[in-house]
């Protein structure tokens, strides 16, 4: 079993999503560290993708940043190892499913097995495809966390009837990126996934004030935050970890205040 | 050739978010209701005729023959289509195809800007609203069909994203599609992306290679001993290779873009270069590192500055079936210009990489051996960068 059910044990959760080597893997590091050490219950460390086609302008940003500092698939296995000695909070990875082909499945899952990443969470790859890597996965013990979108209608009760780890609920169409507006009836997604599994659920996309976690922690068993820590990320660089830090604190506090 | 889960072999899929994944099964459930609809059938065949212009001439390209002193050459004019390309052949069929599953706007890629203007056109024609997606570098190579696209009503968006290149274009369409999909239809413009679209384009496209059969019967009376063609995603080569495919002894032979050289880094020649990934929904053949990043790729040529190739390609490249082959933007200028002056027909830029590679073959085979090249488009739109490309600077 993975360690991802820790993270829904502290009541709502707050999950943070954070790209590996923006700007560089030492921030990364102290970033994690902050955003664990102030409440967060599980992080997705994006692995940079050259095109990533799910993603919005911000995000996208901080892919090309990191690209540019020259991080590699092989280092973040090393960032993972080290968070380990002191981190305890479960990590999963966010990236494209060409990166782990093109290092080869079998060799990266192994890879997450030993250094300690509990899932895998991978946009370009839907229910009609998990088997890629499915297999792998269950051998090593590596949860493929599945999307649930606004248009999946009559795909929720398929999708979370075979759910690991937890599952991820898209709030609104189109990329990621800060909304100030969600407009997605999330309630009746949520019961039809309660309907189908135990696995328990996080919203995600467009996620970025407390008000906004509180509301969606609220509908769900926690809150999933990228765009609005990686423009603090963008704007501060390496001083950024210590606002990750504030930043997650409030709105761990929001997701706690939930009903 | 497609399987049921839209594999060709291993290669093809649907590696799309899952917000996309109702509306390519929607796409597919009615692609396969309209497909064999002899309505549907009818309007597309008078839309293919009476519009675009449709059958195409295979012509017998006399002094060119002459000249090489090897096999006899036909030229399929796709060039001569309403649009100036093959384009069209598949994005009459996906507007039609849109249109009777009611959506009202059309978003497109376009690299050279061809599959651009003949959508902006099938959006005109039907009266639908049509966004078309190009990366900036390609709206300063190719401005005159930035013109042609807001003429005829459509909103040019041009990408800064990545390489600002033709990949970047079909990420930000798909990104588009993610954000509304209820009214609109994504007409992808070559035979790549989630299945169903390779099958879709390939279909619509294969009038290309039936009308040769039948042209060439009528004239030769027997098949042609090689078909070629340019590829980048690789829709007009598909749709020449095709009704060949079971003709064993028809030589089918993809002609890449090689750039500066496949030995060099500025290169778009996927199957001599690449290796196999899953990018922008498909398992298949990618220029990329060893990490999985997809490398940025060039050619001279706007349409082929692609850094993957379609599924069935790929899967006709394992199998043996296809040939693949390099060709480097000198070769393919020299072609451009030696068509030019030697039949009196400027070819796409993109097109003149079939050309170039058949001016390499033919002398080499016997007078009654047959060569088709399909001229997939007009080369109006490369004058002024072939001219740049000879150090002539001149202004459209």
């Amino acid at each position: 079993m993975s360690k991802i059910g820790n993270a829904f044990v502290n009541g709502k959760a707050f999950i943070g999503f954070i790209t590996c080597g923006d700007p560089d893997l030492e921030t990364t590091a102290a970033a994690v560290r902050a955003a664990a050490e102030n409440g967060a219950d599980l992080i997705e460390l994006g692995i940079p993708f050259s095109d990533p086609t799910a993603e919005g302008p911000v995000i996208q940003g901080a892919n090309l940043r990191a690209l540019q500092g020259g991080v590699t698939t092989d280092k973040i296995f090393g960032l993972v190892r080290d968070l380990h000695r002191d981190v305890s909070i479960p990590f999963v990875f966010m990236t494209y499913a060409n990166v782990i082909f093109s290092y080869g499945a079998e060799r990266f899952i192994a890879a997450c097995r030993e250094t300690g990443i509990d899932g895998l969470i991978l946009p370009d790859l839907p229910f009609e495809e998990k088997e890629e890597f499915g297999p792998v996965c269950r051998k090593y013990g590596v949860d493929l966390i599945s999307l649930i979108a606004p248009t999946s209608e009559n795909r929720i009760a398929m999708i979370a009837r075979e759910a690991e780890g937890f599952l991820y609920i898209v709030s609104s169409l189109g990329v990621t990126g800060v909304r100030s507006e969600i407009k997605t009836d999330l309630a009746s997604i949520v019961k039809v996934v309660r309907e189908n599994t135990d696995v328990p659920c996080a919203i995600g996309f467009g996620i970025s004030t407390p008000e906004q976690a509180e509301r969606f922690a609220a509908q769900a068993d926690g809150v999933i935050v990228g765009s609005a820590i990686i423009r603090l990320l963008e704007k501060y660089g390496k001083e950024a970890p210590e606002q990750i830090g504030a930043y997650v604190r409030s709105m761990k506090d929001a997701a706690l205040r939930a009903q | 050739m497609t399987n049921p889960n839209g594999r060709f072999g291993i290669y093809g899929g649907q590696y799309i978010p899952e917000t996309l994944m109702n509306a390519v099964i929607e796409l597919e459930e009615a692609y396969n209701r309209y497909k064999n609809d002899p309505e549907f059938n009818r309007e597309l065949a008078e839309l293919f005729n009476e519009y675009a212009g449709r059958p195409s001439r295979l012509y017998y390209a006399g002094k060119m023959t002459e000249d090489l002193g090897g096999a006899k050459i036909y030229l399929k004019r796709e060039d001569l289509n309403h649009t100036g390309a093959h384009k069209i052949n598949n994005v009459l069929g996906q507007a039609l195809l849109a249109k009777k599953m009611g959506k009202t706007r059309l978003i497109a890629e376009t690299g050279a800007g061809q599959h651009g203007v003949a959508t902006a056109t099938a959006a005109a024609l039907m009266g639908m609203e049509c966004v078309v997606f190009m990366g900036k570098e390609d709206t300063v190579r190719q401005a005159l069909n930035v013109y042609r696209m807001r003429l005829l009503g459509a909103e040019v968006i041009p990408v800064t994203t990545g390489t600002a290149t033709l990949k970047d274009a079909v990420s930000e369409a798909m990104r588009e599609w993610t954000s509304r999909i209820d009214d609109t239809h994504y007409c992808l413009g070559s035979v790549m992306g989630p299945h169903p679209f390779p099958t879709i384009v390939r279909d619509f496209q294969a009038v290309i290679s039936r009308e040769i059969k039948e042209q060439i019967l009528e004239k030769e009376g027997r098949l042609p001993d090689a078909v070629l063609a340019c590829v980048g995603g690789g829709s007009n080569a598909i749709g020449s290779f095709y009704h060949f495919i079971d003709d064993k002894d028809v030589w089918l032979i993809g002609c890449e873009a090689a750039g500066r050289g496949i030995d060099t880094f500025e290169t778009a020649a996927t199957m001599n270069t690449g290796s196999v990934g899953i990018f922008h929904g498909m398992k298949s053949y990618f220029c990329q590192d060893e990490y999985g990043q997809i490398a940025p790729v060039y050619s001279i040529s706007a349409g082929l500055d692609y850094p993957g190739v379609g599924p069935e390609h790929a899967y006709l490249h394992d199998i043996g079936r296809a040939e693949y082959v390099p060709v480097t933007d000198e070769e393919a200028v020299c072609a451009f210009e030696y068509l030019a002056r030697t039949e009196g027909i400027i070819p796409a830029i993109e097109s003149a990489h079939a050309v170039a590679h058949a001016m390499k073959i033919a002398p080499s085979m016997g007078k009654e051996k047959i060569i088709v090249i399909t001229v997939s488009g007009r080369g109006d739109k490369d004058c002024a960068a072939i001219a740049r490309y000879r150090g002539e600077d001149i202004h459209e």
